[in-house]
């Protein structure tokens, strides 16, 4: 990075927040094909309130003005919006480019030559699996043939470097070397990002987030592969064991990012859904511009956070207590160790709370009737399926991989 | 989006005419400016006002020496900012020019 100057780290600039972001997660649609397990916004169903078309593009332009460079686009399953690709044609027109996370349902042989051609557009295909029984337990009967179909559509159509998202779980932490293979395969690039217990994920985070010793080998895994994995900043609570991961190692929630929710909520960040989180919404006036200036929540964000009860540990400079939401949905204080703390701390204080209720994610977008086709690793068949439904197109993470 | 790569060992050359790349998109900050790349989707960060300055200077500049010294810099401080340029370079989002 450029060093020119005295200036205070760029880490600091950023925790006072910014003029505008720098990516955004914007969740088009509540709508998808699939009802994964651990959908973060609890997808399945449109939501009747969802922004139209000139709203949508209305909140393009004030991107523009404000020059955010990139939008992270998610659902819900963002393609299965009848706009969606002239709603990123009108973005890329606007110098807005364009990240979108799919499934992987609309990228037919045709559709991913045209993708091919455009240097504003990028494209993530969420796996969470790198065979079919460990992906389709989570995101649904058929969904691994469906993402290898569309990566295989862009590899033929010379789409190089697009990504292959995987959210790390206890089921596939010990694949991390295939999914490296499958991405190498289709010349594409492996980013891997983090269970949050948001959404739908809040009812299986208990049996899907890695182990202990997954989350060590993880770690050590990353730093081996260096900056050729991304990880969209997703993991710097794993910063406490040593070394820094590639990236900003700061939770950027409305300092830096936020999500746009597809009936044009803004929360500060995309694991974040729930009330408390809640900043405004685009409708408001003097639009998206205005909540990200003008919210108290953000405003609350930019102030220096204290440590609590993490401020005296030796690793807190590294992990600066890991991520808000994470802790928010187990029913951990903000300001408290993150469940997966890997000094332990966070494992004791779950233990210590010994299942007192924690916040629900809020609203829920789940298909009410197609049978869930999951059951998870070895979870005892009496619970049944999850209510629930899966899906979407899962990660969306917030900061893409900078470094300072 | 990736991110940056390492500087090259070589030093920049401070004589010769540069411009910011044409996909280079720059978004004035407190601390200096951001700076992305729309086609290799990279970020930069310009840790300084007067970084800025030299950056927008460049096309218009017969050298960067010129950009650097219309930006105020003293003598002294083009060391720090020819290897600041020199980074820049190294991610494409500034490259050489070729005028007539």
């Amino acid at each position: 990075m450029t060093q020119a100057s005295t200036t205070l780290p760029l880490v600091e600039q950023f925790q006072y927040g910014l003029d505008a972001p720098i990516c955004l997660t914007w969740e088009l649609t509540y709508a998808c094909n699939l009802a994964c397990v651990h959908c973060l916004s609890s997808s399945g169903r449109r939501d009747p309130r969802e922004l139209t078309t000139a709203e949508c593009r209305a909140v393009i332009d004030e991107l523009e003005r404000m020059q955010v460079f990139y939008v992270n686009i998610g659902g819900g399953e963002p393609t299965v919006r009848p706009d969606f690709w002239d709603l990123v044609d009108y973005a890329t027109a606007h110098r807005v480019g364009v990240k979108f996370s799919t499934n992987g349902i609309k990228i037919t042989p045709e559709r991913a030559e045209s993708l091919a051609a455009s240097d504003y557009v990028d494209v993530q295909i969420s796996l969470d699996g790198a065979t079919a029984e460990v992906n389709d337990k989570i995101r649904g009967p058929g969904s691994y043939g469906t993402a290898l179909r569309a990566m295989r559509n862009l590899a033929q159509a010379g789409f190089t470097g697009f990504k292959i998202s995987v959210v790390v779980t206890r089921q596939n932490a010990g694949q991390l070397d295939d999914f490296m293979a499958i991405a190498e395969r289709f010349g594409a690039q492996l980013r891997l990002t983090r269970l949050r217990p948001s959404g739908r994920g809040a009812d299986v985070w208990d049996e899907l987030h890695p182990t202990a010793s997954q989350q060590r080998q993880l770690y050590d895994w990353l730093v081996a592969r260096g900056e050729q994995v991304l990880t969209g900043d997703s993991f710097f609570h794993l910063a406490g064991y040593g070394d820094p991961l590639p990236g900003l190692n700061l939770c950027g929630a409305g300092r830096v990012v936020c999500l746009i929710d597809p009936v044009g909520d803004v929360y500060a960040c995309p694991f974040a859904i729930h009330e408390n989180f809640l900043a405004g919404n685009v409708r408001g006036p003097g639009g998206f511009a205005a909540v990200w200036r003008d919210s108290e929540l953000f405003a609350g964000l930019r102030r220096p956070q204290t440590g609590g009860a993490c401020q005296s540990c030796s690793a807190y400079d590294s992990c600066r207590g890991g991520c808000m939401a994470a802790k928010f949905f187990t029913g951990l204080p903000l300001d408290g160790p993150d469940p997966e703390c890997v000094k332990g701390h966070g494992e004791r204080a779950l233990a210590a709370a010994g299942g007192a209720p924690v916040p629900r994610p809020f609203g829920n977008h789940s298909h009410r009737s197609r049978p869930v086709p999951v059951t998870i690793g070895r979870r005892p068949a009496g619970p049944g399926p999850v209510r629930h439904r899966p899906d979407r197109a899962c990660d969306e993470n917030p900061l893409a991989g900078f470094r300072p | 989006m990736s991110t940056d790569a390492p500087p090259r060992a070589e030093s920049f050359d401070l004589d010769r005419p540069w411009q910011l790349h044409p996909q280079v998109s720059v978004r004035p900050e407190r601390f200096g400016a951001l700076l992305y790349h729309f086609g290799t989707r990279r970020l930069s960060f310009l840790k300084s006002p007067a970084l800025l300055t030299v950056v927008k200077t460049l096309g218009d500049a017969p050298s960067a020496r010129e950009a650097c010294r219309r930006a105020g810099l003293a003598q002294a401080e083009l060391p720090a900012y020819a290897t600041a340029l020199q980074t820049l370079a190294s991610s494409q989002m500034i490259r050489p020019r070729e005028d007539a």
